[in-house]
């Protein structure tokens, strides 16, 4: 099953503000940032934001967990003179990387020239997720979940990863293996919120907020925007960057994950996964790689015990066996080397959601981009493919596979 | 690797601060538990099981429902140990639960775990029902250690 806009687009340029500490980026607004990374990102692409004619959003265009993107608005501020394309994913951040697909869906329609996925995040005290959540009026569907006080998205988190230690004795030293694995990558990076290396004693040490996840397996609370830009191929030529080729894309999902914790009724194995094995499937038939193919994988890492549960459900593992990979060191980047370690394929060398920076998976995307072009600050040596995922979460989920040009 | 924490005893949540909405959908369970009867969305037709109910069987798109009388009994399939009451942040042991139902496959019930220590909850734990009046003299359905 080939991909028919496998090679057709690429990425060419990206943008992102500052990351701030969840609600410090105040007293600048959504658009204020939005705006940031947009005009960084063409910036970066070394086109005008005259150029950009379309938007591909994802989370159903939500700019955080309470506010929501307006094309409209954005033309009005940046000055853009026309759109030819305004579209989402729908749900939440599972669809982020997806989004590129719709930009290339976009794009490869003749329906627009340069589509912007963006996504701005300011969590002032009442724009808190678990807050959101848990104020929530509970509809008909959440009276049969928030009454029984999964009022947070790591309670819900925490049912999935007890399950997966019941089925396959999965412990938490394999959570806290990937937390200190992806923390020994942030050091070096300028704009990480937590850059400090993690010891296992003080990972041990970190309250346990849903037992069996502590603090440090929550990813961070932090503000900011990111915008990415994507466009033909014969476009990106002439672009400043090296273009980072769209090669795999695929969103959705499969109905025994559904609204996955939103509703807890998955079957096994469906229950304790990812819910990617949907997508994953996709675009290793789109592309006919595998996950050993890829140089890196940026997994979106709201949960630590989410990355786990992707590498099963990509195939960088059989399905049970995520606990003893992870604890082999296989995620671990080698700086010394610029590889993995152990045959591993390096896994969120940005540091990810748990340490750089959570901006709703676009991180992500940015690393992916980098990495391709040969420009990341922690570079894998002759990376060819980056695998980008979207987050475990309600359907759509989102892979994505990124080719050096 | 973690610490020996000591929960202590699993409290359901108090049922003053909880609240649900119902739908036309919906609305036949919530009646029954105010009854204090559990029931679980059931196909007229093919005879599976849903929850929450919905307007179609997803098995073979009938609209026809039954609620049938359930045992009141369950496993526990998963579980998570809070240690502070979502309302206020004040400390407070529960265990949301995720529970099998007998005698309606494939139906799950959320809800929070008492009768036994935080610490004692294991997957595969029979359970009981157990009900808890919560706001606008609605009823809802929580569990105890069989
Ligand atoms: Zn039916």
């Amino acid at each position: 099953m080939a991909w028919a806009n496998q090679d057709k687009c690429a990425i060419v340029g990206v943008g992102a503000t500052d990351y701030y500490v969840r609600g410090k980026s105040w007293p600048r607004t959504i658009n204020d940032m939005a705006g940031e990374a947009i005009l960084k990102a063409c910036e970066d692409a070394g086109i005008s934001i005259r150029d950009i004619d379309g938007f591909a959003y994802y989370s159903t265009a939500g700019a955080g967990y309470l506010d929501r993107f307006d094309s409209a608005s954005l033309m009005e501020t940046l000055g853009m003179p026309h759109i030819s394309f305004s579209a989402t994913l729908t749900s939440g951040g599972g669809g982020c990387v997806g989004a590129i697909g719709l930009a290339t869906a976009g794009l490869v329609n003749e329906d627009c020239r340069y589509a912007v996925t963006l996504m701005a995040l300011q969590q002032l005290p009442q724009h808190r997720l678990g807050v959101v959540f848990g104020a929530a009026p509970p509809s008909p569907e959440n009276s049969f979940l928030q009454p029984a006080g999964l009022v947070g998205p790591g309670h819900l988190m925490s049912m999935l990863a007890r399950r997966h230690m019941h089925l396959y004795g999965t412990t938490q030293d394999a959570f806290g293996e990937i937390v200190m694995a992806t923390r020994a990558n942030t050091a070096n990076r300028p704009k990480a919120i937590r850059k400090a290396p993690l010891s296992k004693v003080e990972y041990e040490a970190s309250p346990m907020l849903a037992d069996p996840l502590r603090r440090l397996d929550f990813c961070l609370e932090t503000d900011g925007a990111v915008a990415v830009i994507t466009t033909t191929m014969d476009r990106a030529r002439d672009c400043r960057q090296r273009p980072a080729v769209v090669h795999a894309c695929a969103h959705g999902g499969a109905r025994e994950w559904g609204r996955a914790f939103a509703w807890m009724g998955m079957p096994d194995p469906w229950f304790a996964s990812s819910g990617h094995k949907f997508t994953a499937d996709r675009i290793w038939a789109q592309s006919g790689l595998k996950a050993k193919d890829m140089d890196v994988a940026l997994l979106y890492d709201h949960f630590s015990p989410m990355v786990l549960m992707q590498l099963e459900d990509y195939g960088f593992c059989e399905k049970g066996e995520g606990g003893d990979y992870v604890l082999s060191e296989k995620i671990r980047y080698d700086p010394a080397t610029r590889r993995g370690v152990g045959g591993g394929v390096p896994v969120n060398t940005h540091g990810g959601n748990l340490n750089e920076a959570y901006i709703i998976g676009m991180t992500h995307v940015v690393e992916a981009v980098e990495q391709v072009r040969g420009s990341a600050i922690n570079q894998v040596e002759d990376c060819e493919f980056a695998l980008a995922s979207g987050g475990p979460a309600a359907l759509p989920v989102s892979s994505l596979i990124l080719r050096r040009a | 690797m973690s610490g020996p924490i000591k929960y202590g005893p699993a409290r359901v949540l108090p049922g003053e601060q909880i609240r649900i909405t119902t739908n036309p959908d919906t609305a036949p369970f919530w009646e029954a538990a105010k009854a204090r009867r559990l029931t679980a969305c059931q196909c007229a037709d093919c005879g599976r099981f849903r929850m929450p109910p919905s307007p179609y069987c997803p098995h073979c798109s009938s609209r026809e429902k039954r609620w049938p009388t359930l045992p009141g009994a369950g496993t526990v399939f998963s579980y998570v140990v809070c240690n502070k009451n979502p309302a206020n942040g004040e400390p407070y042991v529960y265990v949301p639960v995720v529970v099998d139902l007998d005698g309606a496959p494939g139906a799950r019930l959320n809800g929070n775990l008492t009768g036994c220590d935080a610490d004692d909850v294991r997957i595969g734990m029979q359970v009981a029902v157990e009900w808890t009046p919560i706001q606008d003299g609605w009823v809802l359905p929580n569990f105890r250690k069989a």
